[in-house]
C-alpha cells in the first residue's frame, strides 16, 4: 500500500486523530497539508513530524467553518501542488451540553465546524478532483453519529450528518472515481476523551470487546487504507473503528 | 467569434466526449449532446477556467445549448 506523490489535506492536523492522518499517509509518501484552526505549534510539530518522512508539508491556517478561508487555503494549497488528490475532513470540536442547556451557540458551533466545514473544503477540494477523475474523500466522523451519545446532541447531530453527507457525495461522484467514505471512531484516546472521569472511561472501556481505548493511529491505518488504490471499489461507506463497542 | 467558438468546441469535446462535428451552435448539451447535470456543472467550471470568468449559478442554469455558452462567453470576456 502506498499513496507516492498523491497529495492529501487533512484538517485540524494539529494534534489527535488529524495528526496521526497525516503522519500516516506521509509514511506512506503523500505531500501533506496540514491545517489546523488555532493551535499553530501543534500544526508545526504535525509538519516536522511528516518533513521528517521525506515527504513535501505545507501548513495553513484556516477556520474551515468559514468559507472564505477554506477557500484562500485551497489557493494556496493548488499554487503550491497543483492537485488535492486526498481530503480528510478530521476537524471537529464539542461543546457538550444536555440539550435544556446547550446554548444556541454551543449547537451552531459544533454544526459550522463539523458539518458546515466539511462541505466548505470538499467544495473547495472538488473542482481539482474532478479535472483529475481520481480523489478520495474521507470524513472523520463518530459512533456517536451511529448511536447518539447522552450529552452530546450537537455533536451527534453533525457527525451523523456526516454520513448522510458521505453518502450523497459517494452517489453524485462516482462516475468520476471519486470515493467518499466515513470512518466513525470509538473511544479514542485525544484530547478530546481526556476530560473524562475515571469512572465513565471505566465504564466505557467495560464495553469494548478489544478491551482498551482506541488510538489515533487505529483510526489513521484505516484512513490509509481507504485513500489508497487498495480500496479502490469501496465507497459510501462507514467503516467503525471501536475496538467492537458500538456491535 | 470564430476563435471563441472552436475553443468553448474543443472543452465541450474534451468534457463531454462527443466528436467535434455534433458541437453545433444550436445543439443542446442534454438532449444532443447526452450530457448529464453534473457533465454540465464541470463543463461550467472548465469554461470559467478556461476563460477566467465566474459564472453564477443563476446563469449557468441559463445555458442549455453550444451557441448559448459561446454568447456567454462573448458577452462576459
Amino acid at each position: 500500500m502506498e499513496l507516492g506523490g498523491k497529495v492529501a489535506m487533512v484538517t485540524g492536523a494539529s494534534r489527535g486523530i488529524g495528526r496521526a492522518v497525516a503522519v500516516t499517509l506521509a509514511g506512506l509518501g503523500a505531500h501533506i497539508i496540514v491545517n489546523y484552526a488555532g493551535h499553530v505549534e501543534g500544526a508545526e510539530e504535525t509538519a516536522t513530524l511528516v518533513r521528517d518522512l521525506g515527504v513535501r508539508t505545507l501548513v495553513l491556517q484556516a477556520d474551515v467553518a468559514d468559507q472564505v478561508q477554506v477557500d484562500t487555503m485551497m489557493q494556496q494549497a493548488l499554487q503550491e501542488f497543483g492537485r488535492i488528490d486526498i481530503l480528510v475532513n478530521n476537524a471537529g470540536i464539542t461543546r457538550d451540553n444536555l440539550l435544556p442547556r446547550m446554548r444556541e451557540q454551543d449547537w451552531d458551533a459544533v454544526l459550522n465546524t463539523n458539518l458546515k466545514g466539511a462541505y466548505h473544503c470538499t467544495k473547495a477540494a472538488l473542482r481539482p478532483m474532478l479535472k483529475a477523475r481520481w480523489g478520495r474523500i474521507i470524513n472523520i466522523s463518530s459512533v456517536v453519529g451511529l448511536s447518539g451519545n447522552a450529552g452530546q446532541s450537537n455533536y451527534a447531530a453533525a457527525k451523523a450528518g456526516l454520513i448522510g453527507f458521505t453518502k450523497a457525495l459517494a452517489k453524485e461522484f462516482g462516475t468520476r472515481n471519486i470515493s467518499v467514505n466515513a470512518v466513525a471512531p470509538g473511544y479514542i484516546a485525544t484530547d478530546m476523551t481526556a476530560d473524562l472521569s475515571e469512572e465513565n472511561k471505566t465504564r466505557l472501556l467495560s464495553g469494548v470487546p478489544l478491551g482498551r481505548l482506541g488510538t489515533p493511529e487505529d483510526v489513521a491505518t484505516t484512513v490509509a487504507f481507504l485513500a489508497s488504490e487498495w480500496a479502490g471499489y469501496i465507497t459510501g461507506q462507514v467503516i467503525v473503528v471501536d475496538g467492537g463497542m458500538s456491535m | 467569434m470564430a476563435d471563441i467558438f472552436d475553443r468553448v468546441k474543443d472543452i465541450i469535446v474534451e468534457q463531454l466526449g462527443v466528436e467535434p462535428e455534433d458541437v453545433k451552435p444550436e445543439a443542446s448539451f442534454v438532449d444532443d449532446l447526452g450530457a448529464d447535470s453534473l457533465d454540465i456543472v464541470e463543463l461550467v467550471m472548465a469554461l470559467e477556467e478556461a476563460f477566467d470568468l465566474q459564472i453564477p449559478d443563476e446563469d449557468a442554469e441559463k445555458i442549455h445549448k453550444v451557441g448559448e455558452a459561446v454568447q456567454y462567453v462573448l458577452d462576459h470576456q
